[in-house]
């Protein structure tokens, strides 16, 4: 007994929800959003778009369009632009023209590097302790002796540059 | 029409022809990128480590090196 109470209930909610509809189907506009409906858009890889651009024609417009509907023979090149215009926003040539963007994005990154220069050059002065002694110039000196003596890469790389005869680098 | 009327653009074989393209491109630069490795790096390595080691007299160098002083076992 409830539950077809409940059932004649919920049959009255649907009649006059559909009622409802009804009733707002022929006059005022159905107010539904505008990203759910078929978009324009201007894609290189998308070139004939769901919708025309222009959606609400003037009266130039739609004498236009009905003059579209005879021979295109009769339209006049300004109309068959004007035609163009009323269904593409922009040209292929126009929606693939190059922007001076990179040149922000250059700019940018340079700049960028050049302040991170400046705090690397502030830690190396505030913040790092000496280098160890191995970098003196005397150790290096000692150091690069012992190399040659030892004759590292002797055939295309240190030592190869190295003249054993006359104890002199290369010329 | 207009009097600058412009060039019909190409309508058919676009694919083709950008394979072709990138195909013989693709042949041209990989082989020419492995033969100008050979010529400017692997053959004059080849011919510098055969220079070296033609006249090489191991014992010699050895002998060179102990004098130097840098062995630990050999003095």
């Amino acid at each position: 007994m409830l539950a077809t109470r409940v059932f004649s209930l919920v049959g009255k909610r649907a009649l006059s929800t559909s009622v409802c509809l009804r009733a707002h189907a022929h006059g005022s506009v159905v107010k539904s959003d505008d990203f759910a409906l078929p978009s324009y858009v201007d894609r290189r890889d998308y070139p004939l778009p769901d919708v025309a651009h222009v959606k609400h024609l003037s009266a130039s417009q739609k004498a236009l369009k009905e003059k579209e509907k005879q021979p295109w023979s009769n339209l006049s090149l300004d109309e068959k632009v004007e035609l163009y215009r009323i269904k593409f926003n922009e040209s292929f040539a126009e929606m693939k023209r190059g922007t001076n963007e990179w040149k922000t994005v250059v700019g940018g990154a340079l700049f960028f590097m050049g302040f991170t220069a400046l705090i690397i050059i502030w830690e190396k002065h505030y913040v790092y302790g000496p280098i160890p002694h191995t970098f003196d110039e005397d150790w290096v000196a000692k150091q690069t002796k012992r190399m040659l003596d030892m004759k590292v890469s002797p055939v295309q790389g240190f030592s190869a540059k190295w003249d054993y005869d006359k104890n002199e680098w290369k010329k | 029409m207009a009097s600058s009327a412009l060039m019909k653009p190409q309508m058919c074989g676009l694919l083709a022809r950008c394979l072709q393209f990138h195909i013989v491109g693709t042949f041209i630069a990989s082989l020419g990128v492995a033969a100008l490795y050979k010529f400017a790096v692997a053959e004059p390595r080849k011919k510098a480590y055969a220079d070296v080691y033609r006249n090489y007299d191991s014992m010699k160098d050895f002998e060179e090196m102990k004098k130097a002083g840098i062995f630990q076992s050999a003095k």
